[in-house]
């Protein structure tokens, strides 16, 4: 667990070394300021025909919604470039195991993420002062809940695929791909199925969120979903990285 | 404190090593002599534990490189040949967070006791992207210091260096070599002469010989060489010489100086002086000439009859 931290640590800092992070930051969090305004100025407009108050958990929506695009450029250089730099040769003769280093390295994006989306709060608190009798924490608390879980289990993924690849695009690229498969396309054979199509919802990583945490209502069958595609893409990657000593 | 034996590995149709066993005592230092590509760096690599051997053992302080790989890692400091480093770190947090990873008490202490070593001190704000070869060189050899390991395996500790350095960092490994073991590969063969208590030589994924470096030179030559050197004109010095008892062979040199043989233990010197001076000559040097490793390993390989 000690190692786990040490690498967790010294990965979240070397992310505000990289241009590419803060560019990543800076997306998510101008479009969710774009997005914060135009719900403003929707709701007050309403507001005045007797429209309820503003909500802010779709800027939530919005923030996993950018993960899909952006995450994979937190996570393709996570352990393809150790490998590059060659590198990875002091991790795996230093006395960590493969599951600590792959492990440490997702935990030091998630807690990078997990920076950028503690920015957000500031929304929620926002609207709060605004609002009689303020707004429904619980609600906002699920919200986040599932933020956390998404991104934990994104990131994940992208790092197990980072341990596979040398080159760092072609990680990008393959995790990029396979998020847009899960959050896109993996339900569509659901409406073209008689039966037995519910498989291919539950697949999905759009609807465990979209359609229950960010409303506040929380499953045990979403957060077994997205703690199982966290394990997988640790588990991958800490294979992947056991198969690079063997070759 | 090293345990080699039968060790092999295989890249995909290529055999990198085949069937190498050696061992290496505490308070000894090894060197691994051979010409690129004969399998230096698959050996350590295999031994510290960064990649399991096709076939055969290998005991590194004790444990087994495979089953135990964590015990052994943890006991080795290792240098690898094209010194990987974090370039965008600063020195002292690349080794802070080295010795974190292997759980050193008081490390930031630690760290600088070994920039110290290594001559680094004044560096360890600056980042490791901005340092000259030599330097990295020498922060990757802070960095196999920093836990005192039991076993030291470097390779080509000091390629890139400076000769000034070049020294230093051999006067380090000798005195390090006191206490722990040591395993560095070379291909320079004068650096093994310097350094080494004993050589293993390797080429083509097979060790060929090991010995200490005495040991080598004598079992190659079967005799100790000479030359010998005289003041003015030498033209019967090689006849003189050749008569004194025990001397084996006698060669003149274009620039008049005789190298002669003769056997070990049979010290032939203080009489072919005295024969010299009887001669007439002023003797100017008697000196025994060692053969040197290069000569040696070409001997050994069979590289070249050319000599």
């Amino acid at each position: 667990m000690r190692n786990i931290w040490t690498i967790a640590k010294r990965e979240y800092d070397n992310y505000f070394n990289s241009p590419l992070a803060y560019a990543v930051a800076v997306a998510i969090l101008f479009m969710q300021g774009i997005y914060f305004a135009l719900i403003l100025y929707v709701t007050s407009q309403q507001a005045m025909m007797g429209g309820g108050a503003p909500e802010t958990t779709p800027i939530n929506w919005l923030f996993v919604f950018l993960m899909i695009f952006l995450s994979p450029a937190l996570t393709m250089r996570l352990i393809s470039d150790e490998a590059r730099m060659g590198t990875l040769e002091l991790m795996l003769t230093a006395p960590v195991r493969d599951f600590e280093l792959v492990a440490g390295k997702w935990l030091g994006a998630l807690l990078f993420v997990l920076s950028i989306a503690a920015i957000t709060l500031i929304y929620p608190i926002v609207v709060n002062n605004f609002v009689q009798p303020g707004i429904d924490w619980m609600v906002v608390l699920s919200s986040y809940l599932g933020l956390i879980l998404v991104c934990s289990a994104l990131l994940a993924l992208g790092t197990g695929i980072s341990a596979v690849f040398t080159n760092q695009f072609a990680a990008f690229f393959v995790t990029l791909g396979l998020f847009f498969f899960l959050w896109f396309m993996v339900s569509l054979p659901a409406g073209y199925l008689p039966q037995g199509g519910d498989v291919f919802n539950y697949l999905s990583l759009s609807d465990h969120f979209a359609q229950s945490m960010n409303q506040g209502t929380i499953n045990l069958g979403d957060l077994v979903y997205y703690l199982s595609l966290t394990a997988l893409g640790l588990f991958v990657g800490s294979t992947a990285v056991e198969i690079r000593r063997w070759r | 404190m090293i345990k080699v034996s039968g060790l092999t590995k295989d890249y995909g149709a290529r055999r990198a090593i085949n069937n190498v066993s050696f061992d290496a005592q505490q308070g000894e230092i090894v060197g691994f002599l051979g010409p690129n590509g004969a399998g230096k760096t698959t050996t350590m690599r295999i031994l510290t534990g960064y990649m399991p051997p096709t076939d055969g053992e290998a005991l590194v302080a004790g444990y087994d490189v495979v089953e135990e790989s964590l015990e052994v890692r943890k006991r080795v400091g290792y240098l690898p040949e094209t010194v990987p480093l974090y370039t965008d770190m600063v020195v002292f947090d690349y080794l802070k967070f080295m010795g974190e990873l292997r759980h050193i008490p008081n490390v930031d202490d630690r760290v600088d006791e070994v920039l110290d070593m290594v001559g680094l001190m004044d560096r360890s704000d600056g980042y490791i992207g901005n340092l000259s070869k030599g330097m990295r060189q020498r922060v990757g050899l802070a960095q196999a210091l920093l836990h005192r390991p039991e076993v030291l395996i470097l390779d080509e500790p000091t390629i890139g260096l400076d000769p000034g350095q070049v020294v230093e960092v051999r006067e380090l490994i000798r005195e390090i070599g006191k206490e722990r073991t040591v395993l560095l590969s070379t291909h320079l063969l004068n650096e093994a002469q310097n350094i080494c208590d004993r050589v293993l030589i390797i080429n083509n994924g097979k060790i060929i010989t090991e010995d200490t470096t005495e040991n080598l030179q004598a079992r190659l030559l079967g005799g100790e060489r000479v030359i010998l050197r005289v003041r003015g004109e030498a033209d019967e010095l090689a006849k003189t010489i050749k008569q004194v008892k025990g001397v084996q062979s006698v060669e003149s040199k274009e620039d008049g100086a005789v190298e002669f043989e003769f056997a070990s233990g049979k010290d032939v010197r203080p009489e072919v002086a005295k024969q010299v001076i009887k001669a007439g000559y002023d003797l100017l040097e008697l000196r025994p000439i060692g053969m040197s490793l290069e000569e040696i390993f070409l001997e050994l390989t069979g590289d070249s009859k050319k000599k």
